[in-house]
């Protein structure tokens, strides 16, 4: 597998959460995404970088084209220096959550994706790694 | 900040969101609903969402809460014209929206609200 070409965001508030958003978008587009797919790889962006900034007061987000022998996909790569998560298949329960929150977007943004891993060490951070191929 | 606008239409309010909502806008957006329903006293809030490119947890949770919201206050809400992959994608990512109704557009939106018994029961009190 390779990168091709690559961004990378900053995600500190729900501003620069829009920002991530509509990149994603860009790089989802150019990478030939059907409308759906699009939709689901903006979505999961959509919360990975709000978990980024809400559960671990912010992060950055590396985006990258990559491909596969003849596949194409889209890497995202969350990466913050917050808390970590002690228990992550607890964390991706449906419905779990230490917030106010409804717990679906590690478990929703799992299912829009097609690779999903998740490293977490607490007291020091948290990286999520979601890929999204064509 | 920029706010969404609400436009009163007879006794419905009509929002229609046209920009990439950031969670404090949501949020905003759903304090100023509330607000207008009890001062104008509503029956019906009408939620556009056509130009919505996306709907996450979070701007979900908020329509769900509005029409929550709006319940209590004796309005309902219909949301309308949710695009498809917007539908698809909100349902693999586990929402599906209770008790928040839904139509195509605007005008089947209108419709709905027009055609509920609780308007037809209102209708009937008020004409007795
Ligand atoms: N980057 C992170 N750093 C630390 N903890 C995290 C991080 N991301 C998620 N978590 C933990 O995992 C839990 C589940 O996350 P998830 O996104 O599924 O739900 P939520 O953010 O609580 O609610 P929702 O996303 O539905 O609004 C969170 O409540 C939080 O405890
Ligand atoms: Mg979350």
């Amino acid at each position: 597998m390779t990168a091709s070409q690559g961004e990378q965001l900053p995600i500190r508030t729900s501003e620069e959460v829009v920002v991530v958003r509509q990149a994603v978008r860009k790089w989802a587009v150019a990478a030939g995404f059907s409308i759906i797919d699009q939709t689901k790889v903006v979505t999961a962006a959509s919360e990975l970088a709000r978990n980024t900034v809400v559960h671990a007061g912010g992060g950055t987000v590396l985006i990258e084209q990559i491909t596969s022998g003849e596949r194409r996909g889209l890497r995202l790569t969350f990466e913050d220096s917050g808390p970590g998560i002690p228990d992550i298949e607890l964390a991706l329960k449906d419905g779990y959550t230490t917030g106010n929150g409804l717990g679906l977007g590690l478990s929703g943004s799992k299912r829009l994706m097609n690779e999903f891993v998740i490293t977490s060490t607490v007291g020091h951070g948290t990286k999520v790694v979601a890929t999204k191929w064509k | 900040m920029e706010r969404i606008p609400i436009l009163k239409m007879g006794d419905c309010l009509l929002v229609t969101v046209q920009v990439d909502m950031h969670d404090q806008m949501a949020l905003t957006l759903q304090d100023d609903l509330t607000t207008r329903i009890s001062q104008t006293k509503a029956k019906a809030v009408l939620i556009d969402i056509s130009a919505l490119e996306i709907v996450d947890s979070f701007i979900g949770r908020m329509l769900g809460n509005i029409a929550g919201m709006a319940r209590i206050l004796d309005a309902q809400t219909v949301l309308v014209g949710m695009r498809p992959a917007v539908a698809i994608t909100l349902v693999e990512l586990g929402m599906s929206l209770p008790g928040v109704r839904t139509a195509l557009n605007v005008e089947r939106g209108m419709d709905l609200i027009r055609m509920s018994p609780a308007n037809r029961s209102r209708h009937d009190r008020e004409s007795r």
